[in-house]
């Protein structure tokens, strides 16, 4: 563990973009900590605390410069390395055909993410698992990207990533990771790209004081989690209940907008739609976010398969939850709470759970 | 042989503010290319040689609130292989459609005309569909340019127009633009109200008022409206936020008579 000044963050930005990185960071926009290009210091957000909670976030100021003390907002890593709009393909009708290319990168530059949070760092782990062998984009993107984790003080009250095992400590999945201290920075090294840009930095040692902060920070955090989730038997658990009368309940209030899958840092749904010119001489391959939760999602073999927000609900719930764990070796959830702070009605997928598990075989599942 | 002829289109307008019609003219960038691709052969807001039908794709713009309206629309269906409804006016009876179910038309008419013995109108402002069968319906007040170029370049390709269902939460999302519901406790319609916009009243950090008219079946504006209440608006004005520019859209009928009957 190294010892990093407070103003090393800013010549850490610095660097990167003079090594032709893309730098992403943290910063206040319309009422939110959002992930934006970042320059310096100065763009990311000194003394604010976030209010979260079911369909509810604020920020509030104080005056005490810190830069982290606050969990998420709505933006994860997915926002880059699998771009919410995303051109895949451009088509030509020439002398000799249809010519076919790929579209280029908007904004080819490696990106370096900076200030994600553990549960962010499971999320992209996730996504990998997903994307990396299949799509060449997101591989080239993921390839080339530094990702710098910092480690959460203050955890939100929509979060759980402890019941997930995601954190809230930074352990894996970074290049390197921070940990705010009163004056500057922990860093931790992860990678052998971390190593050379701490040596480029100029650091010194962690002192024994210094990494007892450290651990006493991730302890405070963990206890300080919003919420809680009983994991256990996960999949057994919803796949036995999918009859279970809390799907109508929630469907009942669900208003089937996809913001939790939008927001969702593992959600990977999309849709792939082409546009042709007037002219009918070029034509475009779009890939864009899509969700379970659209009724044109579900459209196959010319009928909406999940008519009721309640069947998407469920879809999406045991998806996240458990079939993905059969799916990808891993669940879907990393707990980051985002679902919950941002659904505009303020449906929490614990207490859903919880519902659900209080009454556990209430309506047997009917087998074919 | 003769060289393939153009597609010939027609864009009429019945009871409308003409809003939509602006957005062809306003396509600048596309409108040579639009030229190259179609022959404008009726469209009165551009030209005053009007010829008749038939016609390959026919626009029409307005919602159908007097006789004549309604026997005309008849008309234009006959000479029409494609029929595009465009707007919240034809796709669900608009702003005028405020006077549905009132049972005070004739009082709103002796109120706002100094002659109403002129006016001849039918009881409600009613969509194109309630009366022709409709191929394609483009929502918005007004629409999308764009969403409107992307139809007909679809139909010129041979494909069906794809057309989203989804609400404006989605293009939100896609946007990074920060919910105005959850960061702002601003009563918003995004939720349950189709995209097609660029969704861009939360751009500007306004609450959506709804004006691409409800998204995907079923639907579930009501929970919505018990939303805004919570956030401090009463019963009636909850309510009332879905009653506007397509407030005679079914679902946002139903959900506001339905947040009417919390208020007594």
């Amino acid at each position: 563990m190294w010892y990093l000044e407070r103003d090393g963050l800013g010549r850490l930005i610095g660097l990167l973009a003079e090594r032709g990185y893309r730098v992403i960071g943290p910063t206040v926009r319309d009422g939110a900590v959002v992930l934006d290009e970042v320059t310096g210091l100065a763009d990311l957000p000194a003394g604010v605390r976030e209010v979260q909670g079911p369909g509810r976030y604020r920020l509030e100021r104080t005056d005490d410069g810190r830069l982290f003390d606050w969990a998420h907002g709505p933006d994860a890593g997915k926002r880059f390395l699998f771009p919410p709009r995303e051109r895949l393909t451009e088509i030509r009708r020439g002398r000799e055909g249809m010519r076919a290319e790929p579209a280029p990168e908007e904004d080819d530059r490696p990106l370096a993410l900076l200030g994600l949070r553990s549960c962010d760092l499971h999320a992209i782990a996730v996504q990998d698992r997903v994307f990396l062998e299949l799509d060449e984009r997101y591989r080239r993107r993921r390839e080339r990207a530094v990702l710098i984790g910092v480690n959460c003080a203050v955890p939100g009250s929509t979060c759980f990533c402890v019941s997930m095992g995601t954190g809230p400590r930074c352990t894996a999945g970074f290049d390197l990771a921070l940990t705010e201290l009163a004056e500057g920075f922990a860093l931790e090294v992860g990678s052998r790209l971390g190593a050379e840009l701490r040596d480029a930095l100029g650091v010194r040692a962690a002192t024994d004081g210094e990494r007892a902060e450290v651990e006493a920070i991730a302890r405070a955090a963990a206890e300080r989690m919003g919420r809680s989730l009983d994991v256990a038997d996960m999949p057994g658990l919803l796949y036995r209940n999918r009859e279970h009368p809390r799907w109508g309940d929630v469907g009942a209030r669900c208003l089937a907008c996809a913001n939790c899958t939008m927001v969702c840092p593992t959600c990977f749904c999309h849709d792939v739609v082409d546009d042709v010119s007037l002219s009918g001489e070029t034509a475009t391959r779009t890939r864009e976010w899509a969700s379970c939760f659209s009724a044109e999602y579900s459209w196959a073999a010319g009928a909406v398969v999940r008519e009721s927000h309640a069947a998407r609900y469920l879809q999406w719930l045991t998806h996240k939850f458990a079939s993905w764990i059969d799916q990808f070796g891993v669940s879907g959830c990393v707990g980051c709470g985002r679902c919950i702070t941002w659904c505009p009605v303020g449906i929490d997928v614990t207490e859903e759970i919880a519902a659900i598990r209080a009454s556990d075989g209430a309506v047997e599942v009917r087998t074919a | 042989m003769t060289a393939p002829t153009k597609p010939r289109v027609a864009v009429f307008k019945m009871a409308s503010c003409d809003g939509c019609q602006l957005q062809i003219l306003d396509a600048e960038d596309a409108l040579l290319e639009l030229a190259g691709a179609i022959e404008i052969v009726h469209f009165a807001e551009a030209s005053s040689d009007l010829r008749p039908g038939p016609y390959d794709i026919t626009l029409v713009e307005g919602s159908i609130s007097t006789p004549e309206q309604e026997a005309q629309i008849r008309e234009i269906r006959e000479a029409s292989k494609v029929l595009i409804t465009i707007g919240a006016c034809a796709t669900a009876g608009g702003i005028q459609a405020l006077r549905n179910a009132t049972g005070r038309l004739e009082e709103f008419v002796r109120t706002v005309y100094p002659t109403p013995a002129y006016v001849r109108s039918l009881e409600d402002s009613r969509p194109v569909a309630d009366y022709v069968p409709v191929d394609l319906e483009l929502t918005g007040c007004p629409i999308d340019r764009g969403e409107l170029l992307r139809a007909i370049a679809s139909l010129l390709a041979g494909a069906r127009p794809r057309v989203s269902t989804s609400p404006v939460c989605v293009e939100c999302k896609r946007r990074g633009t920060v919910c105005v519901v959850v960061a702002r406790g601003e009563p918003c319609l995004g939720p349950v109200t189709r995209t097609g916009c660029g969704a861009i009243c939360p751009r500007f950090g306004r609450g959506c008022y709804g004006c691409f008219g409800p998204a995907q079946a079923p639907g579930n504006a009501e929970a919505l409206g018990r939303r805004f209440i919570e956030l401090g608006l009463r019963p009636k004005e909850a309510a009332d936020r879905f009653r506007f520019i397509t407030g005679w859209a079914p679902a946002f009928r139903e959900a506001a008579a339905r947040l009417e009957e919390v208020e007594r």
